[in-house]
Parts: C-alpha cells; structure tokens; sequence
C-alpha cells in the first residue's frame, strides 16, 4: 500500500500509519484509543500508553438508545488524560469498525483533534510490533466538552424519511443478503430484533469492506474508492448523503471514508439503522 | 443437569468474581491454550473439523483414548481469537478424560455463564458453535465404529 499521503485523499491528516503511531509512542501530546468488538482483546495487549473506550460502556448511554452526554463525555475524556490539545488515535479490531465509531462519537463533541490508525490492529500485529498488558494511568483532566451536537453527522429516522422522499443519497453498507431482505443481520451474527428486512427504499448497496484493502486491511486509495462510490454507484460528493447498516458502527466506517478520504460534503450516519427501521411501523421498505 | 464437575467448578469459579477479575481469568486460559499437535492434525485442516460460524477459524478434535474417554484439541487461527482459545482451554480442562456421553450433555449455555459481558455480539454466536461443535463430535463417538 502506498504511504497515505499519495493516495489522494480529501483530508490525508486525519489517517496515520503504524509506524507514525510507533514513532509518537511516548508523545504527550498523542493519546491512543483501543475499541474493539471483542471485550478481551485489549486486555489480552495492547499498543504500549494505548486506553481502552469501549462502545457499550464508555459512549453508549446505559438506559436510553443514545449516546454519552457531554457530561459522560467530559468524564471521559478525563478518565483517559485527555485535554482539547490531545490528538487522540483510534485504532482496533475489525478493520477499525469500532475505532471509526468511536471516532465518530468524538465528532458528536467536536473532538476534531483526531485521527484513525491506517489497518487497525491486525496490521500492527502483522508488523510484529510491541504490544503490552500495562494499563496506562494518566493524570485526569479538566475537559470542558461543548453539548453533544448531533446536527452534522448524525441523522434520525424522521431526517431519513424526508431523505427519502427527496430521493437523497443513501448508502446501504450491510451484506449483500442483509440488503436483499433474505437474511436479517450479518454472517454469524445473531439477529437482533429486525422483525421486517430489506433496505431503505433508495439506498444503493456497498458494502462497508469494499472501502478496505484486503490483504492489510488498510484504506483503498481515493480514486479506487471514488470509482467504488461516485462511478459505479453514481453518489455525488456535493449531495447529501446518509449511511446506515444495523446498529450506524459499520455505516461510521463508511461516513469515515465518504466524509474525510472522499471530501464528501454532507454525510451523516443513520445509528438508528436497520434495528430501527426494520422495525418500525408503516415504513417504506425495498427488497 | 449439572455440568460435569471441572467445569462446574470453572463455573463457580467466574461467577465469584467482577467483569475485571474474569477478563484476566479468561486471558488466564487463553495463554494456557495448546494448538492441536502435529501426530493429531496439521494445516491445512480439514474442512469437517472446522467449527461453523467462528470467526476465529478454530476448528476441534476428540481423540478416543485406550479408557474409552475422549481427549478434545483445538486450533484458532485468527490470531486475535483470544476468547476462541480462552474457551477452547477451558473446554480441554475440564472435558478431556471424561466419556463422549458425559461430554455430549454439555450445552452451550455455558458460554454465557464463562463470559458474561465479556461476550461480544459475533463471538456469542462463534463461541456457542464451538460448544456444539464438541458436543457433536462426542455424540460421533458414542456411535460404535461402522463395519
């Protein structure tokens, strides 16, 4: 793969290799954020002054279907010694599915100062670089978060209805099956409560992979990514786009691409998703 | 029906402690982790014993042995599949030396009762099939040899 700098992205700052995270290892100024899928892994090593923000626990809140508050946030980012100078890294397991949905969250409290580490964890496990069971502890901080605005990067289901119905850009990033309605939720994941499948009614099938080097799990540089989305799929970057899949952590993956590798303009996640609208009452549904 | 009693005992064991004390008990395992050795099996593996919906491309063996007891092995491959190899330790602990019809009783509930909110949505479905999967090889064992 070639270094993120060439591969022409819309926003190249916001990807970072595994070897700038190895060289800024003990940087102050750099905090490393592990989010995994799997609950054990960081506990099983880490990369070394590495945290761990778990989805569930750390940035959902434990009542409603929502996420953290400003105070949970600003909580937060003192549990891991955060200030607003802190340039935090995301990386983790699953291609950086979660490390793109956390990063997404941050972008909920205006967190910019942030960057995803290119191939996640799997990548820097193949380079056999160093990893640890020490739990970093830092000094906490005083982080004053501004309120969670959800306004730019997030949409609900009323937003994606009048989406709809204006024929706005949608991007199903789920399986092909899961999209096709003959399966309810991905490969051997359990279902988790859709009671209807299909698709949102216009929303164009791309998978979340697609965006993802197979062989590294690295990003594809911007003008195969391009072709994927804007030539063979038709989205433009100028339009309104909204991605969904069945919980918003795959579509974050996606929003991540369209929004920072492409330049698209509006793109916000759908976290509702499938287990929202596959689920509601008098809703247009595509098979 | 109770569970045969090394395993209950793991059992009674994690549900002693916090979600802290289990992720290092269940990390605990995973270093204990043996892969299947060469005289038993050796890559590529077959595709009969690989385990259906795991992730971590673990796959399971129970060998007959002279007492009529089963001895189980396991390979993960994935080498992020550690709550694959934490199950597969315990499974190897606490079900080795014991008789197909004895490990033909074990459900996959206990699965749940091991890790708790140390499960992740995938790994639930992956780490149950390895359950069945060494369920399903006991009730082959049961069966005497065709012929």
């Amino acid at each position: 793969m070639t270094d993120i700098a060439d591969r022409g992205y819309a926003h190249p700052e916001v990807l970072v290799s595994t070897a700038w995270v190895e060289q800024h290892l003990n940087d102050p100024g750099i905090r490393l954020i592990e989010s995994n899928e799997d609950t054990l892994l960081y506990a099983s090593g880490h990369i070394p002054g590495a945290v761990h923000v778990d989805w569930t626990s750390d940035l959902n809140d434990q009542i409603r279907r929502d996420y953290i508050t400003r105070a949970g946030f600003e909580a937060l980012m003192s549990r891991i010694g955060a200030t607003k100078d802190t340039t935090v890294v995301f990386y983790g397991d699953k291609n950086n599915w979660w490390a793109c949905y956390a990063f997404w969250v941050f972008q909920l409290f205006g967190h910019a100062n942030a960057k995803v580490m290119d191939g996640g964890r799997v990548k820097w496990q193949k380079e056999n670089r160093p990893l640890t069971r020490e739990v970093p502890h830092y000094e906490p901080t005083q982080y004053v978060a501004a309120e969670r605005n959800d306004a730019t990067h997030r949409a609900f289901r009323d937003e994606v209805m009048a989406h709809v119905e204006r024929k706005g850009q949608l991007v199903d990033v789920r399986s092909p099956e899961e999209y096709a309605g003959t399966r309810m939720h991905m490969p051997d994941y359990p279902n988790e409560g859709a009671l209807r499948g299909g698709h949102i009614p216009g929303a164009k099938s791309i998978p979340w992979a697609k965006a993802i080097d197979p062989e590294d799990g690295t990003f594809k540089p911007a003008d195969e990514l391009r072709r994927l989305y804007c030539d063979e799929n038709a989205l433009s970057p100028a339009e309104p786009t909204i991605a969904y899949c069945r919980i918003g952590e795959r579509s974050s993956h996606t929003w991540f691409a369209l929004k920072y590798l492409l330049g698209f303009d509006n793109v916000r996640n759908y976290d509702g998703s499938w287990t929202e609208w596959g689920n509601m009452v008098n809703v247009p549904i595509e098979r | 029906m109770p569970y045969p009693a090394r395993l209950q005992a793991v059992i009674d064991m994690f549900a002693m402690f916090d979600t802290a004390d289990r992720t290092n008990m269940l990390l605990g395992y995973a270093d204990q982790f043996r892969e299947v050795p060469p005289d038993v099996a050796t890559r590529p593996f077959a595709r009969s014993h690989q385990i259906p919906q795991c992730e971590s491309d673990a796959y399971a063996w129970a060998l007959r042995q002279p007492d009529g007891t089963l001895k189980l092995w396991f390979a993960v491959e994935n080498p992020s599949g550690v709550s694959a190899k934490a199950l597969a330790a315990i499974l190897d602990k606490t079900l080795s030396g014991l008789t197909p019809a004895e490990i033909a009783q074990v459900d996959s509930s206990i699965v749940e009762k091991l890790f708790r909110q140390n499960i992740s949505m995938g790994k639930g479905m992956g780490l149950m099939s390895m359950v069945e999967a060494v369920r399903a090889l006991a009730r082959a064992a049961e069966k005497p040899p065709a012929g």
